[in-house]
This record gives C-alpha cells, structure tokens and sequence, in this order.
C-alpha cells in the first residue's frame, strides 16, 4: 500500500516538474523564434519583442489575427516605434495557434490569458482580410 | 631509488603540462585553397568588388584597406534564418565598437526588392553606422560569385522559404584579403568563439 503511495507521489512531482506549454515552445521556435528570437527579445528597432510586450497584456485578441493575417504599417511596442512588414504564419491549426499563444502570454505576458481553440475561432472571424495595420483601423 | 620515483614524478608533471590546452591565442589558419609558386606559397583572396551601401557610397576593397572585417549575406524579407544572424552580427557590432581596425559588411542576395533606401531604414533599425557597419547591394551576378569566395551559399532558389537559399555564416577577413575564420552565425556560442578569433587576429597585426 505505501509503495503505491510513493509511486503516485513520484509520479505527481515528475508531472510538477516538466516544462509547461512545451508543445507550444516547440511550435513557437520553428513558426515565431526566427524572428522574434527564442527568447521573445526580437531585433533591435526591426522586429518587437513579445518578451516584457505591452501589446500582449493590452491586445490579447489582436494577437491571433496579426498571426493568421500578418501585419504592415507602424506599431509601438513598449514605447518604441516598429515599422517592418511581419508575413502571415501560415500552416498551423487553431489548437496549435492556441499552443503558442498559451505559451507566449505564460512565458512573457499575462499568464492570466488563455486561448482554446475556440477562443481563436471567434476572434478570426472579426479580423477581417489582408495584414493587420494600426494606423488604418486608428488604433495606433 | 628516490632519485628513481622523483624522476619518474618529473616526466608526469611534464606530460600533464603538455597536454593542457593552449592558452590564448594561436594564429589562425589562412583558410581556402592555396597554390605553391617556386617556393611561395600563394593563398585565395577576395577578389576586387564594387558594391553600394546603405548610404548610396561606393563600397569596394579600398574601403577595408587595413582593416579587417566580418561578411554576411542576408535579405530583409527572410522568414527564416537573417534576423538570428543580424541579431549575432549586432553582437559582434557592439562587442567592437570601441575597435576602428574591425568593420562589417552584409551583402542583400534580394537585389530587386532590398533598395539602397530600404537598406537605410533597415540599418535605422539596426540603429548602426554605415561608417563601421556597410549593407550593400550591386549587381546579382556580383553577389552570388562573391559569396563563393567567402565558402557562402547566396542564390535563387523558389523551393525555399523567402525564395533564396543563403548560408548564415560570419566570415572573418585579414588586412590581405583572405579568410581566416568563419562561424554558424544562428548559433551564439558558435559566436563567442567567432569573437575571440577576431580578437586573436587584431592582436597578431
């Protein structure tokens, strides 16, 4: 009986002890890490960071349509001005989008923000055709 | 008998010396194919080029006279592999930015699309100068032989991502136009090695 309980014990602290949203991780490096950097820091006055990004605390469902939609025009990101063409991610799912974001907004964000795959969903269907530009939709 | 064990003590102590690794630097070797000529040896060099930067300055071998540098191929647009090399080259920018003897040069291989101003509001981004730092463009052909020469890879290529098939290499040039090291410019670690070889080479002049 007490090895049964040690063995569920171990298996607990083994489960407590593994990487969260490491599916995510994985799909962040090959469809976000090349630009943004593996560790969300992104390029100089180029590319914006998500590390430490006030855009994922204060735009959590603009996030989504600037993946699937891409994005052109200036954006300011923590204070800093950006004006780079970001091409759309193309050939994930919604769940493995949901994967990502989960493991941005936990590693970088607000962790309080969850995606499912039916969070995506609805907001796709608000974000309307070509990339993403602030500057025309007057929310820069 | 004891002078038999201290002797012995003596030969293990030498080979525990010998067999550390090298501190410092070591020269670094002139890489590339090299000819004998009577008795010279004559090694490959960077041919004459003449490329433009961001500033609209010509940009030619005049321009790295006495000076060493650092060469990469890139394109602005590249999904894949460039912004993880700028970010390194960006590295080697700051790490020498206090040393005149070192400049860098990033050649686009998207000649079409990467126009001298928009190579300027690239190196805005950057936020470098085209003083230390020349991204350059020129003629397609130029570009892509050229990179030959710095064992690069930079051509067409609609199968991949982007459209173009480049290496992400770093590549180190002495005084004598010949490349002395090279690094995987996607890997910082590759980097800091990369790093002290530059600063091995300013040391040897």
């Amino acid at each position: 009986m007490s090895v049964n309980r040690s063995l569920f014990v171990l298996l607990l602290l083994g489960v407590a002890c593994q990487q969260p949203y490491t599916q995510g991780k994985i799909l962040y490096e090959s469809a976000c890490g090349s630009c943004h950097m593996s560790d969300g820091t992104g390029l100089a006055g180029l590319i914006p960071p998500l590390a430490g990004s006030d855009l994922l605390r204060n735009s959590p469902d603009l996030l989504p349509c600037i993946i699937t939609r891409g994005m052109e025009g200036k954006i300011q990101v923590n204070g800093q001005w950006f004006d780079q063409v970001m091409a759309p991610v193309t050939g994930i799912n919604e769940v493995e989008m949901a994967n990502i974001l989960n493991y941005i907004q936990t590693e970088w964000g607000d962790p309080s923000q969850f995606y499912s795959p039916d969070r995506i969903r609805q907001i796709h269907l608000s974000c309307g055709t070509g990339p993403v530009n602030l500057a025309i939709q007057g929310k820069e | 008998m004891k002078n038999w064990i201290f002797f012995h003590l003596f030969l293990v102590g030498i080979l525990i010396i010998s067999c550390q690794p090298p501190q410092g630097c070591q020269v670094l070797p002139v890489l590339g194919n090299r000819d004998i000529q009577g008795t010279d040896t004559v090694y490959a060099t960077i041919p004459d080029f003449t490329f433009m930067d961001q500033d609209s300055q010509s940009v030619t071998n005049a321009t790295f006279a006495d000076k060493i540098y650092v060469v990469d191929f890139f394109f602005i647009s590249c999904p894949t592999i460039c912004p993880k090399v700028k970010k390194q080259m960006l590295r080697v920018y700051q790490r020498f930015s206090q040393e005149p003897r070192l400049l860098l040069l990033s050649h686009t291989i998207d000649v079409r699309h990467d126009t001298i101003p928009r190579l300027k509001a690239y190196a805005d981004g950057l936020g470098i100068s085209t003083n230390r730092w020349h991204l350059v463009t020129g003629s397609e052909d130029d570009i892509y032989q050229i990179a030959g020469n710095y064992f690069s890879i930079a051509k067409k290529d609609p199968s991949v991502p982007g459209g173009f098939d480049h290496s992400g290499r770093l590549i180190l040039v002495d005084e004598d136009r010949r490349v002395r090291s090279f690094c995987d410019g996607t890997d910082p670690q590759s980097v800091d090695q990369f790093m002290t070889d530059i600063q091995c080479l300013l040391d040897e002049r």
